[in-house]
C-alpha cells in the first residue's frame, strides 16, 4: 500500500518561461473549465477525477467532473456505481469514510450519448410532430446511438449546456483519446458545416420536388443504385426533418467554439512516458497551440522512481550479480541465524540474482522514461509527474493520493 | 498447445510453485487454458485486434502479422485509425491505402475510406473516374456523414474483399479501440437492417458470411494485467458477443511481469531486507543495496496487484476462449527489434 519511493510530486517551470511556477491548484482556481485529453490508457480519467475530487476539497464550490469516454471507468475511479446521464453529487459519507472533509460539493457525470440526444432534439425541435418524427427515424437511431462521431458532438454540447445554466464553479471534462479528442474539438463546426451542405440540399431536392436537373442526374443514379431507394428517402426525411434545426446548430457550434477558446477555459494534457502516448500527447499540445487553445498543464503519469536511475544502485546491482557466489557464501550464515531453513547458498544466490536483474531490467525503462520527459517538447505552465502506484486507484482516498502529487 | 501445468500466475501469490524454478513460470508465463486450439488463430483469414489504447494493441497486430508471415504465409496488416505506428513498429517508410510489401511475404496499409470508395466504385460500378460524375467525390463526405456506417462499412468490405478474393492468406487488421470496434464490425449487419435493397444490400450480406464464419474471422482483444484494461476487456466479450456475429478468438494479455521469487526464495528476500543483513550486505559489496532491495519490492508488489486482475479477466471471460501471455518488455525503445521479440513470445504461446 506504500506509494513508490519516489512520491513526490515534482513541477518544474518551463525553460522558455522561467518566472513561472505555476501548480495545478493555481491553475484550477482561476478557470472555469479544464479538458483533460491525451491518449489512451495512460490514466487520464483518473487524473480527471483526481484533479476534480482536489479542487472540491481545497477550492471549495460545486466541482463537476464529467467523463466523455464510452467506457464506464469513472464510476469505478469515484467509487460510485452507475453515474448516469444526469449528474450526481458524490455523497459527503463517502468523503468522510475516505477521511475526508470536503470543503465544497463534488458532482459527476457520464454521457449517455442516446439519452443527450434525445433531450437535445427535444430542445431544438420545432414542434411536436417533427420531434417525434425524427425521433422514430431509423437513421435517427443510428446516428445518435451507434456511431462515434456523434459522441463527439454530444460531449461539447452537453458541456455547453452545463456551463452556460452555470450551476457549477468548475468543469472537470474528461476526453476520448487523441486523435478522437481533436474530433472532439471538430465535431460541433463539423455537424454545422454538414447541415449547411450543398450535398445535403442535393439529395433532399428530389424529395421535396420531383425536380431532378441534368447536372446533378447521374449522381442520384449512382446514389441509388448504391444505397437503394429507400434508404435514399429515408436519408433525406432525417435531413429535411433536421435541417428545421439547422439554425440552432449553426449558433452551438460557433458558442462551443468560443467556449473552448474562452480563457475561463484551459487544456490539460495527461500522457506516461512512454514513447507511444507521449508522442500522440505531444501531437495533441501542438495541435492545440496551434488552434489558440491554451494549455494550462502537462500531467505525467506512472513514472517510474527516480533511485532506479542513480549511477550508485546500479553498481551495487553488477556486484550483487557478477559476485552472487560468493556473495551468498558470505550471507549464508548471516540468514541462518535467522531462520535455519533460509540458509542455503544456491537459493541466496538466485535471490540475489533475480534482485539484481530485476533492478537493471527496470533501470533500462527508467532511463528511457527520463530520456523522453528532458525531450519533452511542450512548455506549458504546469508540468506535473505522478509515481507510479503500486496499487491501484479506485475510491477518493486513492484520487486524494494521485491528487496531491500533481496539485502544488 | 497446453505446454505449462503448474498454477496460473493469476492464483495472486507464488504458492502453487514450491520453489518458483520453473523456467516458463519464472519468465512469467503462465499455462494455457482454454478449450479451442489456439493455433486455429493463424488459420484464420481475418484478425481484428482490439483494445482499451494503451494496451499495445499496434505491438501485437503488428508482431501477429510478422508471426504468420515467417510461418510461410502471404499476409497483409492494415492499420485502420490511421496513426502511422505500424510502419514505426517494422521501421519502414509510412504506409498507405496501397498494400506494400514491407518484409518478405508481409503486406502493409493503412484504411483509407475514401480511397476504399474509389476502388469499390471502379470494381463494383466499373465508374473509372469519380471526378467524371460530378459530384461523388465530394458526395462521399456527405454520404460517409448522411450514412451512419458508410465509413465503417468502407473498412470492413475493403478487408473482407481482401479475404474473399484470397489475395492473402490472412489478413491482420489493427482495428479501432474497444470503444468504437463494435460499431465497426456490427456495421454490415446495421446497414443490413437500414437498407432493404440495392447494392449496398447485397454487399452487406456477403460480408456478413465471411465476419460470422468463425473459421474465417476472428477478434483478438488485447488487454494488461491492470483494472481498467481488465474491466474493458471483458466488457468487450460481452458486447461482441450480443452485438456482433465475430467470434472472440483469444485474449492477449500484454506486458506481464516477471515472477521473481518462489515462495522460499522471498522468505530469503524479506530477511535479507531487514536490516542486520541489509548492513551486512552493503559492507560486502561496497554500496548501498536498499534501492536494489526497493525494486525488487515494487517489483513483487506491482505483479501481485496485477495478478489479481489477471484472475478477474480469467473468470470475466468465457472459458472456452484462450488467454495468450506477452511478457513485460524492459526495452529501449520499439521498433523491428522489439516487434520480433514480441512475435517469437506470441509464436510460442501459440504452440510453434
Amino acid at each position: 500500500m506504500t506509494p513508490a519511493r519516489s512520491a513526490k510530486g515534482t513541477t518544474k517551470s518551463s525553460p522558455d518561461t522561467p518566472t513561472r511556477t505555476g501548480s495545478l491548484d493555481g491553475l484550477l482556481s482561476t478557470k472555469e473549465i479544464v479538458i483533460a485529453c491525451g491518449p489512451g490508457g495512460v490514466g487520464k480519467t483518473t487524473t480527471a477525477a483526481a484533479a476534480a475530487v482536489m479542487a472540491s476539497l481545497s477550492h471549495g464550490g460545486k466541482v463537476l467532473v464529467l467523463t466523455v469516454d464510452p467506457a464506464k471507468r469513472l464510476a469505478n475511479a469515484l467509487g460510485l456505481e452507475g453515474i448516469g446521464n444526469d449528474e450526481r453529487q458524490v455523497p459527503d459519507e463517502a468523503f468522510r469514510a475516505a477521511g475526508l472533509k470536503p470543503r465544497g460539493e463534488l458532482w459527476a457525470a457520464m454521457l449517455d450519448t442516446k439519452k443527450s440526444w434525445d433531450a437535445l432534439i427535444r430542445r431544438h425541435a420545432p414542434d411536436e410532430q417533427t420531434r417525434d418524427e425524427i425521433l422514430a427515424n431509423p437513421l435517427y437511431e443510428n446516428i445518435s446511438g451507434r456511431f462515434v462521431a456523434s459522441h463527439d458532438y454530444i460531449a461539447m454540447e452537453r458541456l455547453y449546456e452545463i456551463h452556460s445554466e452555470g450551476d457549477y464553479d468548475l468543469i472537470v471534462v474528461d476526453t476520448p483519446p487523441t486523435r478522437n479528442a481533436l474530433d472532439f474539438l471538430d465535431a460541433p463546426q463539423r455537424l454545422a458545416d454538414f447541415f449547411s451542405s450543398r450535398l445535403l440540399r442535393w439529395l433532399i431536392v428530389p424529395y421535396r420536388s420531383k425536380l431532378v436537373n441534368v447536372a446533378t442526374k447521374p449522381f442520384y443514379q449512382v446514389a441509388d443504385r448504391i444505397l437503394g431507394t429507400q434508404f435514399l428517402a429515408d436519408i433525406s426525411e432525417f435531413f429535411i426533418l433536421f435541417q428545421s434545426m439547422y439554425d440552432g446548430f449553426e449558433e452551438r457550434a460557433e458558442a462551443v467554439g468560443r467556449l473552448l477558446s474562452d480563457r475561463r477555459t484551459t487544456f490539460m494534457v495527461v500522457s506516461t512516458l512512454e514513447a507511444v502516448p507521449l508522442r500522440e500527447a505531444e501531437f495533441f499540445a501542438k495541435e492545440l497551440t496551434a488552434r489558440q487553445l491554451d494549455l494550462g498543464a502537462v500531467v505525467l503519469n506512472k513514472v517510474l522512481p527516480a533511485y532506479l536511475r542513480g549511477p550508485e544502485p546500479a553498481k551495487v546491482a553488477e556486484a550483487l550479480k557478477d559476485r552472487a557466489d560468493e556473495l551468498a557464501e558470505a550471507m549464508t550464515p548471516v540468514l541462518s541465524t535467522i531462520d535455519g531453513d533460509l540458509g542455503d547458498p544456491d537459493q541466496i544466490r538466485r535471490v540475489l540474482t533475480e534482485v539484481a536483474d530485476s533492478f537493471l531490467n527496470f533501470r533500462v525503462v527508467a532511463l528511457r522514461e527520463s530520456e523522453e520527459k528532458a525531450h519533452l517538447a511542450a512548455a506549458p505552465e504546469v508540468v506535473a509527474t505522478v509515481p507510479f502506484f503500486d496499487t491501484d486507484i479506485y475510491d477518493l482516498s486513492g484520487l486524494v493520493r494521485l491528487g496531491e502529487q500533481i496539485w502544488s | 498447445m497446453s505446454r505449462w501445468t503448474g498454477p496460473r500466475p493469476s492464483d495472486g501469490s507464488v504458492s502453487g510453485c514450491p520453489d518458483g524454478t520453473d523456467p516458463a513460470l519464472r519468465r512469467g508465463r503462465p499455462p494455457l487454458v482454454g478449450i479451442r486450439t489456439v493455433t486455429a488463430l493463424l488459420d484464420l483469414k481475418l484478425v481484428f485486434v482490439s483494445g482499451k489504447g494503451g494496451v499495445g494493441k499496434t505491438t501485437v497486430a503488428s508482431a501477429l502479422a510478422l508471426f504468420a508471415s515467417q510461418q510461410g504465409k502471404r499476409v497483409l496488416v492494415c492499420e485502420v485509425d490511421a496513426k502511422g505506428d505500424v510502419a514505426g513498429f517494422y521501421e519502414a517508410p509510412p504506409t498507405s491505402f496501397a498494400e506494400r510489401e514491407i518484409l518478405p511475404g508481409l503486406f502493409a496499409m493503412t484504411m483509407d475510406t475514401e480511397a476504399s470508395l474509389r476502388e469499390y466504385l471502379k470494381l463494383q460500378l466499373r465508374i473509372p473516374v469519380v471526378g467524371r460524375i460530378g459530384p461523388l467525390a465530394k458526395a462521399f463526405d456527405f454520404v460517409a456523414t448522411a450514412a451512419p456506417g458508410v465509413r465503417e462499412i468502407l473498412t470492413v468490405g475493403k478487408l473482407c474483399y481482401e479475404v474473399r478474393e484470397r489475395n492473402y492468406d490472412l489478413v491482420v487488421v489493427d482495428a479501432p479501440a474497444s470503444g468504437h470496434i463494435i460499431g465497426q464490425l456490427a456495421a454490415p449487419q446495421a446497414i443490413n437492417d437500414l437498407v432493404k435493397v440495392g447494392l449496398i444490400r447485397t454487399q452487406t450480406d456477403w460480408m456478413l458470411e465471411i465476419l460470422s464464419d468463425h473459421d474465417a474471422t476472428g477478434l483478438i482483444a488485447v488487454c494488461t494485467p491492470e483494472e481498467m484494461p481488465v474491466n474493458e476487456t471483458i466488457e468487450l466479450a460481452d458486447r461482441v458477443r450480443e452485438e456482433t456475429t465475430v467470434q472472440l478468438s483469444a485474449v492477449v494479455v500484454n506486458r506481464v511481469l516477471p515472477e521473481l521469487f518462489g515462495r522460499q526464495e522471498e522468505a530469503v528476500f524479506d530477511a535479507l531486507a531487514t536490516a542486520g543483513p541489509t548492513q551486512e550486505l552493503a559492507k560486502l559489496v561496497g554500496g548501498d543495496p536498499q534501492p536494489v532491495l526497493d525494486a525488487a519490492r515494487l517489483a513483487v508488489t506491482m505483479r501481485r496487484t496485477r495478478s489479481t486482475h489477471l484472475e478477474r479477466l480469467r473468470q470475466g471471460i468465457d472459458a472456452s476462449v484462450p488467454l495468450l501471455y506477452l511478457p513485460y518488455l524492459f526495452t529501449r525503445l520499439h521498433g523491428l527489434r522489439t516487434t520480433r521479440q514480441v512475435a517469437a513470445s506470441l509464436g510460442e504461446e501459440l504452440g510453434y
